[in-house]
Formats: structure tokens, sequence, C-alpha cells
């Protein structure tokens, strides 16, 4: 249901970073196709 | 710092003044990164922006600057009635135990002493009347109106005093962008800021400047040119703007947590017998001048992101009973750490406090990313000190020092609410070392653990995080 599916990750240094929600996402079957992390101070 | 060190004495750096300043530059926030490119992008905010503008009484009212320059405590801030932003203090002054408010004018007469390229020019009338008893340093530049209306038409910033224009900023080189006005604005932003708390760091003491023999610059600026973007070294221009005759300087950078870097850095200086008195200092960031204004103006706030935090910390050798930087302590965040909140607290609290022999639960106060939720929370940044704290607290929760249901009381009992300008390096841990000293002397607190964190994915360089951390305590046998 999810292979393939397309997703833009953006995490949050003091949350989850990006890299790691593009992790889990990858690994659910989608695909990642930007991450990144921001900092919103 | 190794983890593999094995040795259990303490190392400790005697902390002999920390002195902070807030420069209230209501008519620079139009010149904040984000009002720059939204202003641009949308002229209808030129009208809107200058009505939410706070005047220097405000400023100085506001309860979290009264907190940032001493005259109230992190704990008494939890108990005032919000919003902050209209529950003005009664009665504040620009002057606190450890900190003081500058004005706009003050911070223009600054900026004028410290020009040595004839990059900023006032109004002579105007400067006559409202800036010239500041006067310090340089003699100022001025001229008539007609040339200051002449110098902004030519490409000069526009310097404003409310609606009345009294000065030009030029560039200091027709083509490099790194020379560029509102660059070096910026930089020069940053050297003022920084000297005046430096000088009232100094003056506090009692001793000259000429003692000092090494400036560590961790500001957030970057000075150079062309050919050497970011190339540095304000600590030095800062230095002899203050008169610090005798001294060297570098700079240390590290996003936000570049403070505690320099603290290390300084610290070590010290402890090596390389330099007996070091400066470190950090002057104020023009760039995040309004830099949630938006959600301000949104929420019919006041634009509160409108001052320039520095601050000034003098290190030497430890003194008996001093209240100390504990070097053995200091931790680094290392690339092997993974990013996760979780790990920045192992490695940033837990791992560090393991080599003292101690545990979470026996430091009396954190001091870690102490951003004023007012300022924050409006644009949906979130309160940023309650999640630093109620990660430290969970961390607790899992090696079994408190329970699940004691979350709360360990982020009241250890922690503080968030009152520092959004300012980047500044609320990073180091705004909190005035109150920290305070309460070490008073026997309020034994020790507290100062962690910042520095967002280095925003560089491109890396997708890394990154942090610093140290305990301050007494130097008690």
């Amino acid at each position: 249901m999810v292979k393939g599916k397309k997703i833009i990750a953006i995490g949050e240094r003091d949350g989850v970073p990006g890299p790691v929600i593009a992790e889990c996402l990858e690994g659910a079957g989608y695909e990642v196709v930007f991450q990144v992390t921001e900092c919103f101070v | 710092m190794s983890e593999t060190r094995s040795n259990s004495r303490p190392v400790r750096v005697g902390i002999e003044a920390v002195f902070y300043s807030l420069a209230h530059v209501p008519d620079l926030v139009r010149y904040g990164s984000k009002p720059l490119r939204e202003l641009r992008a949308g002229p209808g905010l030129n009208e809107k922006l200058p009505r939410q503008l706070r005047d220097f009484s405000a400023a100085t009212a506001y309860a979290p600057h009264q907190v940032y320059i001493g005259n109230i405590s992190p704990e008494q801030l939890r108990e005032l009635p919000k919003p902050w932003y209209e529950k003005l203090i009664d009665g504040a002054t620009a002057q606190g135990r450890f900190g003081e408010l500058v004005d706009q004018n003050r911070f223009y007469a600054l900026l004028a002493g410290a020009d040595q390229f004839d990059l900023v020019k006032f109004e002579e009338q105007w400067f006559k009347q409202h800036a010239a008893l500041f006067s310090c340093g340089r003699a100022p530049r001025l001229c008539s109106l007609p040339e200051i209306k002449a110098r902004c038409a030519e490409g000069a910033l526009a310097l404003y005093s409310g609606e009345q224009l009294v000065g030009a900023f030029e560039s200091g080189h027709a083509e490099d962008a790194n020379l560029s006005a509102d660059v070096l604005l910026e930089n020069l932003s940053a050297k003022v800021t920084a000297g005046h708390s430096l000088r009232l760091a100094l003056s506090g003491l009692g001793i000259d400047p000429g003692e000092i023999d090494y400036v560590i610059s961790c500001s957030e600026e970057a000075v150079g040119d062309r050919y050497n973007r970011g190339g540095g070294n304000l600590a030095k221009a800062i230095a002899e703007d203050v008169g610090c005759i005798n001294a060297a300087g570098s700079d240390v950078k590290a996003f936000c947590a570049g403070p505690m870097y320099a603290m290390v850095h300084g610290a070590s200086l010290i402890y090596s017998g390389v330099a007996r008195k070091v400066a470190v200092v950090a002057g104020g960031s023009l760039a995040k001048l309004g830099m949630k204004f938006e959600s301000h103006l949104k929420n019919n706030m006041p634009v509160l992101e409108d001052v320039l935090g520095s601050f000034a910390v003098i290190l030497a050798s430890a003194k008996p009973n001093q209240t100390c930087m504990r070097l053995d302590s200091a931790a680094f965040h290392p690339v092997r750490a993974g990013a996760s909140p979780q790990a920045m607290a192992e490695y940033l609290a837990e791992r560090p406090l393991a080599k003292m022999g101690m545990k979470l639960t026996d430091v009396d106060r954190y001091g870690v990313e102490l951003h004023n939720p007012e300022i924050t929370v409006p644009s949906g940044s979130g309160d940023v000190p309650r999640t630093n704290y109620l990660t430290l607290a969970a961390l607790a929760v899992m090696r079994g020092l408190i329970g699940k249901n004691q979350m709360q009381d360990f982020v009241h009992a250890r922690g503080m609410v968030g009152y520092a300008p959004t300012q980047g390096h500044i609320p990073s841990a180091i705004v909190y070392l005035g109150h920290a000293l305070q309460a070490l002397k008073s026997g309020t607190i034994r020790n507290a653990l100062l962690i910042a964190k520095g967002s280095l994915f925003l560089g491109r360089m890396t997708q890394l995080s990154d942090g610093c951390s140290f305990l301050v305590d007494r130097n008690e046998p």
C-alpha cells in the first residue's frame, strides 16, 4: 500500500531529525524524495 | 573530552565576572533576515511593522529582559502573570545585577564610535541632540539630511529613529558582497554590542582592560572579504575597541554552541598557563531580529525580537570558594553519537556526569536552550526549553532514577522557563551563567550543568547536530 509512495520528510533538531524520519519511512516502503532537518530557533 | 579519562580530581577555572547586555534596536528590525525578505516581497508590511514595535520603556519593563540582566530570577519569572509583554514590570530599570539594556540612540553612538572605515554617517542635528552624549571612541561622521538622503539613494542602508531618517550605512566595497552595507552593519553591530558587554564586565571587576591577554569571540557574524568569507577574528577588533591593548584573540564558531566551546577553549588556555586572563565575548545577531515577526503581527503582539543580545565572561585561575567551571566536566557531542535528542542528553549530560561519579539527579539546575517561549510558541516553534527538560527527565526515567510520574517534578525542580531572546548563540545555555553564579554564591544550588546545541546541518555541510556542555560549581575543598 505504501510501496513507491513519495514522501518529503522534514525533521526538527529538538524533535526527530530528518534522516531518522527518512530511514523509518524507507524501511516501511516509502520513497523519500527529500529530507531535511530544520532548526526553528 | 575523552570518555576514557580517569582523572577524578576536579579541574576548575575561575569565573571572575559575567555581564550581559541587550541593545534595543526597534528600527533595525527591518534589517533582520526575515523582515528584510518579507518587506521586499510585501510592501504593505512597511506600514504594519512599525505599529507593532515597542519603545525602550516597554522593552525594559518586559519581564524576560529583567531576568536577562539579573533583576528577576528565572524562578520568579515562572510565577509572573502572562502575557509578559502586557504585564510589564513596574519600576523596572535598564541596569541589572549583571547586565543592562542599551537604547537605540546609544547603540547608534556606539556604531559611530567603533567605525574605522567611514561606513556610518548621521544627520548632524539629530546626533548632537540624541546620541552625542553617548559618544565614545572615534568622532562620529556627521552631515546634512540631504547628504544622508543622497547616500541612501545610492544604496546605503537608511537608519531611522522612529519615522525620522537619521543616518546612512554604506557598503565597504563596490563589488564585494561580503562587504555590502547589510553585512557590514551586521558585523559592526556584533562588534559594538560585544565590546559594550566586555567594557562593563571589566569595569564591574575594577580591572584595567590591559590585564586581559586573550579575547575569544563566539559571535554569529561572518567577518571577511570575497577571498576569505568568514575569515574572522572579530575578537581582536573587540579587544582593540575596549582597550585590551595587551590582548590577542581569535574566534570560535560552532553555530549556537559556539559560546560553550569558546568557554572550554578559554578555560583551557588558563589551565595550561598559555593565558592568565581570558575574555569570552559575543555580540548580537542582527540577522535574527524579527525572525518570528509575522506570527507576532498575526497575533497582534509587539515584535518581541527587537534586541541584540551580548555577553562577556572573564576567566582566570580558580581561587578558593570562587564560582568556577569544571573543565574536567566538559563534554562534546561526537560524530558517532547520532542526532537524536536522547543521544544529545546521553553524551552531554549523563556520560560526563558519570565520569565525575554523578547522576542526572545530582545536578541542581540545568541550563539548556533557554529561548523565551512567548517568542517561539506563537509561530509554532514550541517551548524549546521545556522540550529539552522533558528529554532529560525521560532519560532519568529510563535509567530508573525517577518514576515516570516524577517527570514534571524533575522539570520544575531542575529546570526553568525560557527568557532569552532568540539570538541563537545567546540562549544556548550561556545566558544562564549569570544566574547560576548568583545561585552558587547564595548556596541556593550546589551546581549547574550548562548544555548547548548547535544546528550544523543548517550550513549544508553535514547532516549532524552538535553540542557542548560543562558543569559550574564552587571551588570548595
